[in-house]
């Protein structure tokens, strides 16, 4: 039997005739390769993340004209807020007195407390909410009094056209209350 | 003291398998990405507690940018096939010619039923809108459909025209406003709907968290529901 000549370590036997030449190592070194692997994945699972609509829905009650509907609530129960402009809101329980006393300002971090607290002072079935969007309010401030009705619980609420007295009332609260300078006030009736 | 030789062994790790399951991993997510459908509108639309998911198929949407503009568009996604929601668009469109007696062209009315269905201009404008290429849409600004003027609400139409081409099919309609868009333009829209006897429709919205201590938040306590952090 021939004699196995098996040299230690390194490379292959080469087959008869070839120079032995210089070894050298074929390895190559893969730590950037994944390295960039990773990175293009940390991407793909961003980017599909983000394709996905991040939509959520509200759900508006059924809006019907009937009259019949609408005066069903209790004058007592009902709690009525006006959108003003700047994210005011201008609220009253019942119905606008004439003089205007019962009419109350508030923000968006005070109508929580405001509602809690009339839904708390109220029987359930007479309670509700009308929501009145003015001209000048924003898109931002209806769905945020949506989204407080769902908060906190509240069954019924309506959305409702603004009345003309209830416009002026709103008009006039914001021209004089409101901190803004003349010029901003002279400004919005242009627009 | 003997002398113990510890064998000295390579501290090298063979990278060839981890490569290999980086970029398993990545043809998987290259493969599951599925590219939105280009929206030609930027809209910011407020946040919400609202936690179900709005629907993706068989949309008819109603888009206000913060303007107040008001676009209309269908989704490609109505029904089994691909054929449904050209079907659903052709018949759209018709009735939209029918009524308003706009004269469009094969052509024209083809160029409708390209991706998206957008529109966001008045009727007088509408057939030169549908004769543009992809490439002139893209930067155009539109100037919106007009549904402020009671007399002149021209989504009424639409809505109706929508609503026949639905015929038996469920129709799910979405409003995605903006956060600086005005009332007055909503109620427009609000107001083509009660027209239409369209009571049931859907606001898209962005995730917020129940703020702790509401009544919401302690009925989903109550239910278990556990609340994880909004997507940013």
């Amino acid at each position: 039997m021939a004699e196995m000549d098996t040299s230690g370590g390194g490379g292959h036997k080469k087959g008869p005739g070839v120079k032995k030449s210089k070894k050298q190592s074929t390895r190559v070194d893969l730590t950037p390769m994944v390295d960039l692997g990773f990175l293009l994945i940390t991407f793909f699972i961003f980017t599909t993340t983000m394709s996905e609509p991040t939509a959520m829905r509200l759900f508006l009650p059924k809006d019907t004209d009937k009259p019949e509907e609408q005066n069903k609530a209790k004058e007592s129960g009902a709690l009525t807020l006006l959108l003003g402009k700047n994210n005011q809101i201008f609220y009253y329980e019942g119905i606008l007195s004439p003089d205007g006393a019962n009419f109350k300002s508030t923000n968006f971090k005070g109508i929580r407390d405001v509602v809690m607290d009339k839904k708390k002072r109220t029987k359930p079935e007479d309670f509700v909410v009308v929501i009145k969007p003015g001209p000048e309010s924003k898109f931002v401030n209806t769905v945020d009094l949506l989204d407080e009705m769902t908060i906190s619980d509240i069954k019924r609420y309506a959305l409702v056209d603004i009345a003309a007295a209830e416009l002026q009332l709103v008009a006039a609260s914001e021209g004089g209350g409101a901190p803004a300078p003349p010029a901003g006030g002279a400004a919005a009736p242009a627009k | 003291m003997p002398k113990v030789k510890v064998p000295r062994k390579s501290t090298s790790v063979d990278m060839t398998a981890m490569c290999d399951v980086a970029f398993l991993l990545l043809s998987f997510f290259i493969l599951t990405t599925s590219f939105k459908p280009d929206e030609a509108l930027k809209v910011t639309t407020p946040k919400s507690v609202q936690t179900k998911a709005a629907e993706l198929k068989n949309v008819v949407l109603v888009t206000m940018d913060k303007e107040g503009k008001v676009y209309f568009s269908i989704s490609d996604d109505i029904g089994k096939e691909k054929q449904e929601a050209i079907d659903v668009k052709q018949k759209t469109i018709d009735i939209v010619d029918q009524q308003k007696k706009l004269g469009l062209t094969q052509a024209e009315k083809k160029a409708f039923l390209r991706s998206g269905s957008f529109v966001g201009v008045p009727f007088s404008q509408l057939k030169q809108y549908l004769g543009l290429g992809p490439d002139q849409i893209k930067g155009l600004k539109q100037s919106g459909i007009p549904v402020m003027d009671t007399l002149n609400n021209e989504m009424i139409t639409w809505m109706q025209a929508a609503q026949s081409a639905f015929a038996n099919k469920t129709m799910n309609l979405m409003v995605k406003g903006d956060s600086e868009a005005k009332y007055p333009s909503f109620k427009g829209v609000l107001d083509a709907f009660k027209k239409n006897e369209l009571f049931k429709f859907q606001m898209i919205t962005d995730q917020e968290n129940v703020p702790i201590g509401t009544e919401l938040y302690k009925k989903n306590q109550s239910r278990g529901v556990v609340q994880e952090p909004a997507a940013q």
